[in-house]
C-alpha cells in the first residue's frame, strides 16, 4: 500500500515519476485525438496504421547502423515507424476508394502484411548478431524500464501538437464525421479532413510507441473517447472528457505498474481504462446498461397500469399477475381484485383520455399531433385547454362512472 | 452582398446564365461506368422554385450533390451566380437526405443548426451570445425552438428535417438546396418546411428541391426540371409540367389515373 501511494505522489523514484507522466501525457493526447476516429467510425484504420510502424523501426535501425551510428537512437526509429505508419495508411485509403475492397479488408491485408514485414525484419536484425538490437522488440507491447528524460519530451511535445491540432480541427472533423455531404456542400475537403484525423492518431501512436508498443496504443486512442461518450451528447465535450478519461487511465496504470514489482505497464494502462469503460457502460446516467433497464421496467410499470385501468373501465377481468399486483401497489384494487374508489376514479379519467384521443384522431387528422398517440402520453401534454374542451363538447356529456 | 425580391420570371430563362443562382453545362455524373445525370443543362432562374422532378434511379441527388462537389464529375461545368462554386459557397445552403447523418452522433439540435455557423466563425472564432442567438432564432422559424437540447436522433423524422432546414437557415445563403426535404414527413412538417421555403423566396432567395410528390407540384413550385438522368424539361410549372413531359420523364411507370389529377396542360 505504501509503494502505491509513494508512486501516487510520485515519490516512487526519478523513472517511475517519469512514467507516471508520461503515460498521462500520452492518455490525455491519445484519447482527445482518438475522439474523431471513434466518431468516425473508423476506429479500425488506427490498428492497421500501428502494426504498419514495425517495419519503420526496423528499416530505421538497419539505415542507421549501415550508416555508422547508433541503431537505437530514438528518434531515428520513430521517423522510421512514422514513415511506414503513413505508407500504411495511404495504402488503406487507396485500397478502400479504388478498389472494389472494402476498408475492412484493406485494414486485414495492411494490417498483417506490414507487420509480418516488421517481424522479419527484426528476426534479420537479431541474426546479424552485432548485440545492438537489444530493445527493439520492446515497441510491440511497450516498455519503461529505461524510460529517458528526452522520452519524456518526446511525449510531452507530440502530444501537446496532437492535442492543438485536434482542438484547431474539431468543427471540420465534427461535419465529416456528422454529415460528409453537408461538409463537402459546405467547402471542407473530407479526404484532407480524412487523411488529418489519421496523420494525428499516427502521430500518437508513434510517440505513444515507447510506453505502450504498437499492438496496445489502439486501446489507448479508442476506449477513452467511447467511455466519454456514456457521459454526454455533445462531441465538443466528448473530446476532452476523452482526454481526461485517457490522462486518469495513463496515470493510474503506470501508478499500479510501479507499485508491484513484474506490473507491465502497457497493458495495465489498458486495463485500467477498460475498467473505467466497464463503469461508465453500466452505470453512466442516460446511456448506460442500468439506466436502460430501470427506463425499461419504469415504462412496462406504465403500460401494465393503463391497460389495468382500462380493463377497470370497460368491467373486464384482468389476468395478469403483475398488472394486478401494480395496481393493489397503488390502491386501485383491492386484495380480492376489485376496483376501490379511487381506482374506479383513476379508470374513469383514463377512459376518457382514450375518448378524447379517439375524437383527437378524427378532428386532427395531420399525423404531426396525432401520430403522438402512443397509448400512454396523456392528451394534455400534445393538446392544449381550449382543443380539449372542443374534443369533450363532441363527445358529449359526462359519461357515467358505473358501479361495480 | 445585397438582395433585392425580385419577381418571379414567367419566360423561358434558358438564355440569362451569367447572374443565374445556378447554372450547370453539359453536366455528366457515373458510377462506375453507368451515367448516373448524362450531359445536363440546366439555369435556375433567380427568385424561384424549382422542383426537380423524375423517378427513382433519374439522378436528381447525384445532380445535386455533383453540383454541389459533394462528388466528383466526369465533364460539365456549373457556375453560382455566374462565377465557380468556390468562390460563392458561402451563398449556397445545402439540406442532404436525412439518411446520409449518423443519427447516434453526440449533438444536440442547436448544435446541428450552429454548423450552419462553423463558415462564419472560422476555425479558432469563438461563438458569441448573438450567433447562438441567430441560431435559436433559425429553430424557432421552424417551429423547434423547445428542442434545443435534445440529441438529434431522439428526434422525430419530421423533426429532424426540420433542424437541418435551420442550420441551413443559419448560413443566411442566397441559393436553398435541398434534397428530398418532404420525404418521411409527417402533414405538420410538410406544411412548416413549405411556409419557411416560401417565405425565403419572398426575400428574394432562390429555392431548389428535389420533390416526389407530383400531387404537391403545383401548390409548392412556381418552376419544374424534368429529368431521367437526362433533362427533359425545364421552365415555369404552366409551361413545363405537362402530361407530355411527365411521360417523357416516367414512361410507363406514371399511371394514367395519377395524372387525371394534376390539373396539367394539354391533359
Amino acid at each position: 500500500m505504501q509503494a502505491f501511494w509513494d508512486a501516487l505522489t510520485l515519490n516512487a523514484g526519478y523513472n517511475a515519476a517519469l512514467v507516471t507522466l508520461g503515460a498521462a501525457m500520452l492518455g490525455f493526447a491519445a484519447g482527445t485525438s482518438g475522439t474523431f476516429l471513434f466518431l468516425r467510425k473508423r476506429a479500425l484504420v488506427s490498428d492497421a496504421v500501428a502494426h504498419a510502424t514495425l517495419p519503420g523501426v526496423g528499416l530505421a535501425f538497419l539505415i542507421m547502423v549501415a550508416l555508422g551510428g547508433d541503431g537505437r537512437n530514438l528518434m531515428g526509429l520513430l521517423a522510421g515507424s512514422a514513415m511506414t505508419a503513413w505508407l500504411g495508411l495511404l495504402t488503406v485509403e487507396w485500397m478502400a476508394r479504388r478498389t472494389r475492397l472494402g476498408e475492412d479488408t484493406a485494414i486485414g491485408a495492411v494490417l498483417s502484411v506490414f507487420f509480418g514485414i516488421g517481424v522479419v525484419l527484426l528476426t534479420v536484425i537479431q541474426s546479424l548478431g552485432q548485440g545492438r538490437q537489444a530493445g527493439l522488440e520492446d515497441f510491440l507491447l511497450g516498455s519503461t524500464a529505461g524510460m529517458l528524460f528526452e522520452d519524456a519530451v518526446v511525449i510531452a511535445i507530440g502530444g501537446a501538437l496532437a492535442v492543438a491540432a485536434t482542438f484547431v480541427l474539431r468543427r471540420p472533423m465534427t461535419l465529416v464525421a456528422f454529415d460528409p455531404g453537408y461538409a463537402a456542400a459546405s467547402g471542407v475537403d473530407v479526404r484532407r479532413i480524412d487523411l488529418a484525423m489519421m496523420g494525428l492518431v499516427m502521430a500518437v501512436t508513434v510517440v505513444g510507441l515507447k510506453i505502450v508498443g504498437l499492438i496496445l496504443i489502439v486501446a489507448m486512442l479508442i476506449i477513452p473517447p467511447v467511455t466519454a461518450r456514456f457521459w454526454t451528447e455533445q462531441s465538443d465535450r466528448v473530446i476532452w472528457y476523452a482526454g481526461a478519461l485517457g490522462g486518469i487511465a495513463g496515470y493510474l496504470g503506470a501508478v499500479l505498474s510501479a507499485s508491484a514489482p513484474a506490473l507491465p505497464t502497457g497493458p495495465i494502462i489498458v486495463l485500467v481504462s477498460a475498467a473505467l469503460f466497464t463503469l461508465s457502460l453500466l452505470f453512466a446516467p442516460a446511456r448506460g446498461v442500468l439506466a436502460a433497464v430501470l427506463r425499461h421496467r419504469q415504462f412496462q410499470r406504465r403500460v401494465h397500469r393503463r391497460q389495468g385501468l382500462l380493463a377497470l373501465a370497460h368491467d373486464e377481468p384482468i389476468r395478469e399477475v403483475y398488472t394486478l399486483r401494480l395496481l393493489r401497489r397503488d390502491g386501485y384494487v383491492r386484495g380480492d381484485g376489485v376496483a376501490t374508489d379511487a381506482g374506479r376514479a383513476q379508470a374513469a379519467k383514463i377512459a376518457r383520455d382514450e375518448r378524447r384521443w379517439d375524437i383527437a384522431r378524427e378532428v386532427h387528422q395531420d399525423a404531426g399531433l396525432t401520430g403522438r398517440y402512443d397509448g400512454l402520453t396523456p392528451i394534455e401534454q400534445v393538446f392544449t385547454p381550449d382543443e380539449i374542451a372542443e374534443f369533450d363538447r363532441l363527445i358529449g356529456g359526462p359519461r357515467q362512472v358505473e358501479e361495480v | 452582398m445585397t438582395t433585392t425580391p425580385r419577381p418571379v420570371l414567367v419566360s423561358d430563362t434558358a438564355d440569362d446564365t451569367s447572374s443565374a443562382p445556378l447554372a450547370v453545362r453539359g453536366l455528366t455524373v457515373s458510377y462506375g461506368d453507368k451515367p448516373a445525370v448524362f450531359s445536363v443543362d440546366a439555369t435556375f432562374v433567380p427568385g424561384s422554385m424549382t422542383a426537380i422532378i423524375g423517378p427513382n434511379g433519374a439522378g436528381k441527388s447525384t445532380m445535386l450533390k455533383a453540383v454541389l462537389g459533394v462528388i466528383p464529375r466526369v465533364s460539365g461545368e456549373t457556375t453560382i451566380f455566374g462565377a465557380p462554386l468556390g468562390s460563392e459557397r458561402e451563398r449556397v445552403a445545402y439540406v442532404p437526405q436525412r439518411a446520409s447523418v449518423d443519427w447516434d452522433f453526440p449533438t444536440t439540435a442547436l448544435d446541428v443548426v450552429m454548423m450552419g455557423l462553423y463558415r462564419k466563425v472560422g476555425l479558432l472564432g469563438r461563438f458569441r451570445r448573438d450567433d447562438r442567438a441567430q441560431a435559436r432564432a433559425c429553430l424557432a422559424r421552424v417551429g423547434m425552438e423547445d428542442f434545443a437540447d435534445r440529441q438529434i436522433g431522439q428526434l422525430s423524422g419530421g423533426q429532424q428535417q426540420r433542424v437541418f432546414l435551420a442550420r441551413a437557415l443559419a448560413q443566411d445563403a442566397d441559393l436553398y438546396v435541398l434534397d428530398e426535404p418532404f420525404a418521411g414527413v409527417d402533414a405538420a412538417t410538410e406544411r412548416a418546411i413549405i411556409e419557411v421555403l416560401k417565405d425565403l423566396q419572398a426575400r428574394g432567395k432562390t429555392v431548389i428541391a428535389v420533390h416526389h410528390d407530383l400531387a404537391t407540384v403545383r401548390d409548392y413550385f412556381d418552376h419544374v426540371f424534368l429529368m431521367n438522368v437526362r433533362k427533359i424539361a425545364e421552365g415555369p410549372v404552366d409551361q413545363a409540367f405537362t402530361t407530355d413531359t411527365l411521360h417523357a420523364t416516367y414512361g410507363g411507370r406514371l399511371e394514367a389515373t395519377h395524372l387525371d389529377q394534376l390539373e396539367l396542360v394539354g391533359a
